[in-house]
């Protein structure tokens, strides 16, 4: 769809390397415009530092950095055009907040007095516009991180990078910044590169996620593919709760893959290309996508007894045990009480799998 | 404990205060002995008549103070006009120890900065390096100096060797000799608060800056040095107030035409030819100098603590 000078960032097989220790092996992205796009992963997975070979902190090892088509990975840090909301905000302490969010603008050349109504501009987009004169040491946790992001924000930088900004915020706060991060991106048009561990926050938040795990790239996509399609057990062990379920594939037919998932109980599900007949592999299926009946559904539906419940607030999980077979953790919503019942523990129940649900895995 | 309160081993708040006033008697009676009672000999020996072999003569005069500010002729019976000698010393020490303490800082800030950019095992080796030459005594240190300042000295050799000199440079005995002298003798002095201020400075706010558009310079300029300014000002009051002081390096240095204060104070203490009064009326007045120093500068960073 896109060439490639409208990438507003364009990842080319970049490799980082500190000693013999690979951060990043071989990782290639291609971030559109307008994109709000995450990289996700647990830490030391790279994410860091691939948000600093774009910000120009660390110089790639191999590969290319394009910035709306031009190579950057040879620029120092102030000669790139994109911008950094810090994880511990890193405001100038000895600087006012309005001073914070002028510096960039006057480095850039603007005006001392073009510069103030820039910043009177952005602090008004983060609602901090009455405290413009204080320090930042003044100011609670939430407000120094939205001033750092009306600091990056003011230069107009073509991308804008958040290395896991709302990281040491409390819930409630976070929940509500998210939502704000969100607005003000699409607001500003501006490309936001955002970095978390949390799988949570990047499915809110996303246009497009990259898993990443051990320097690479382990999927890329918008928030409901990767959820629901998950390539890998990385992926769909990382991407919120899930059954995984050591399967044997028995045989392929007609793009099915039929597998055994242990104690004489079979499910089958779509087939994947490089898995055939006898492998041996994981199979996921999402908690919330199977459900529970008191009789058969199907060829498929797997018997086995309520061990336990758990509420867990919107969500009750209940946990079944197959005879001589698996585990599986099933979510029924709360809301649907009415229509769907709650074993007791100790009851009969059958585990139904909603069609398309269970995934094969590449490990 | 009859009517002590019923809190059993609890001490009342008077013998509480009593006990604190005891418990801070050591540190008044080294105060008192160390910096009130010396400070308070060489005021009341200001004051006092001088005994030609030294020593004093317990008699109340102002001679000392008028000796130092005014000239009333070779025998005391002319209208006094300003004594510019000893204003001249003063003065001469004061430009002198401002150029130590710039020589120091400009040498001693990047090699603070650099220690304190070294991974952290590494540190404390920097630090010892640095300190190692300060195990030996001053005086040696100083005629160490001498040496290798000297027309013939390695330093001229090594320069004239290089070719970037024909004709030795000439440093002993000039001014340029004590502000090096003064300079080597309390550069630990500079190095030390400010490596300990840039240690705990956030390198984080340099790469923001740098994310900002700042140049490395700009960076240092406006975001660098406002954070470590007080281990700076440290810097330069301990390398200045010692440095006004001081007489090893101007004596040895500087040659005769060179005086500074110390000198001059040092002269009056030293064998027969002395002058006491003259020697604690000069003291007081340098300690005076000092103190307004210390004042300003406390100031100033109290002006810029309350900025932020």
């Amino acid at each position: 769809m896109q060439d490639n000078a409208t990438y507003a960032v364009d990842i080319r097989s970049a490799v980082k390397r500190f000693g013999s220790f690979t951060a990043l092996d071989r990782v290639s992205l291609s971030i559109r415009d307008n994109e709000f796009f995450t990289l996700l992963g647990p830490s030391g997975c790279g994410k860091t530092t691939l948000l600093r070979l774009i910000a120009g902190f660390e110089d790639v090892t191999e590969g290319e950095i394009l910035l709306f088509g031009e190579e950057i990975e040879t620029l120092p840090p102030h000669q790139r055009p994109v911008n950094t909301v810090f994880q511990n905000y890193a405001l100038f302490p000895k600087m006012t907040v309005e001073e914070n969010v002028m510096f960039g603008v006057e480095m850039r050349g603007a005006r001392r007095s073009e510069a103030r109504r820039r910043a009177g501009e952005m602090l008004e987009l983060v609602r901090l516009e009455r405290f413009a004169g204080r320090r930042p040491a003044q100011l609670s946790g939430g407000q120094q991180q939205r001033v750092a992001l009306a600091r990056a924000l003011a230069p107009q930088p073509k991308v804008l990078l958040l290395d896991e900004p709302l990281s040491a915020l409390d819930l409630k706060l976070r929940k509500a910044m998210q939502m704000e991060l969100k607005s003000i991106q699409r607001e500003t048009g501006i490309t936001f590169i955002f970095v978390t561990h949390d799988q949570e926050e990047a499915l809110t938040m996303s246009d497009r996620i990259a898993v990443m795990s051990e320097g690479r790239v382990q999927q890329m996509g918008e928030a409901r593919e990767i959820y629901e399609r998950p390539h890998n057990m990385f992926v769909a062990d990382f991407i919120g709760d899930t059954n995984l379920l050591d399967v044997t594939v028995d045989r392929i037919e007609d793009g099915r893959a039929i597998c055994h998932i242990g104690g004489g109980h079979v499910l089958t599900c779509d087939a994947v290309d490089g898995i055939g007949a006898g492998a041996q592999v994981h199979m996921s299926i999402r908690p919330e996508r199977l459900v529970l009946s008191d009789e058969a559904l199907g060829a498929e539906s797997l018997a086995g007894t309520v061990v336990d419940n758990v509420f867990i607030g919107t969500d009750i999980q209940s946990m079944i045990q197959l005879e001589n077979g698996p585990r599986f953790a099933v979510r029924t919503s709360n809301s649907d009480r009415g229509a769907r019942r709650i074993f007791a523990p100790g009851a009969q129940a059958f585990v139904n799998a909603e069609p398309g649900a269970a995934r094969l895995l590449i490990d | 404990m009859a009517g002590g309160g019923g809190t059993g081993g609890g001490v009342s708040a008077s013998t509480y205060a009593g006990l604190r006033y005891w418990l801070l008697l050591p540190s008044w009676l080294v105060l008192g002995f160390i910096v009130l009672a010396p400070v308070g000999v060489m005021l009341i020996y200001s004051f006092l008549t001088k005994e030609f072999r030294g020593g004093v003569i317990w008699e109340f005069t102002l001679d000392a103070y008028d000796q130092f500010f005014f000239d009333r002729g070779l025998f005391g019976d002319e209208p006094p006009k300003i004594e510019w000698t000893y204003i001249l010393i003063f003065w001469r020490s004061i430009w002198q120890a401002g150029a130590a303490t710039l020589l120091a800082l400009v040498i001693g800030f990047p090699t603070a900065y650099f220690i304190a950019t070294r991974p952290e095992r590494v540190r404390p080796i920097w630090v010892f390096l640095i300190t190692i030459p300060y195990w030996v005594n001053l005086l040696i240190r100083t005629v160490s100096m001498k040496f290798l300042l000297r027309d013939q000295g390695p330093l001229n050799d090594f320069l004239i060797w290089t070719g970037l000199i024909d004709t030795p440079i000439h440093v002993i005995n000039t001014d340029v000799a004590v502000q090096i002298g003064l300079f080597y003798s309390y550069l630990p002095f500079m190095v030390l608060p400010i490596y300990a201020a840039v240690e705990r400075y956030d390198f984080a706010l340099s790469e923001a800056a740098a994310d900002l558009y700042a140049t490395k310079w700009v960076a240092l300029r406006r975001v660098l040095l406002p954070s470590v300014r007080p281990g700076v000002i440290a810097g330069c009051i301990l390398v200045y107030v010692p440095s006004l002081g001081a007489f090893l390096a101007p004596d040895l240095l500087g040659g005769a035409k060179n005086f500074m204060i110390g000198s001059l104070i040092e002269e009056q203490f030293k064998g027969n030819a002395g002058n006491w009064p003259f020697g604690a009326a000069a003291s007081m007045i340098l300690l005076t100098m000092v103190m307004i120093i210390l004042l300003l500068f406390a100031r100033q960073q109290a002006r810029a603590e309350r900025e932020g």
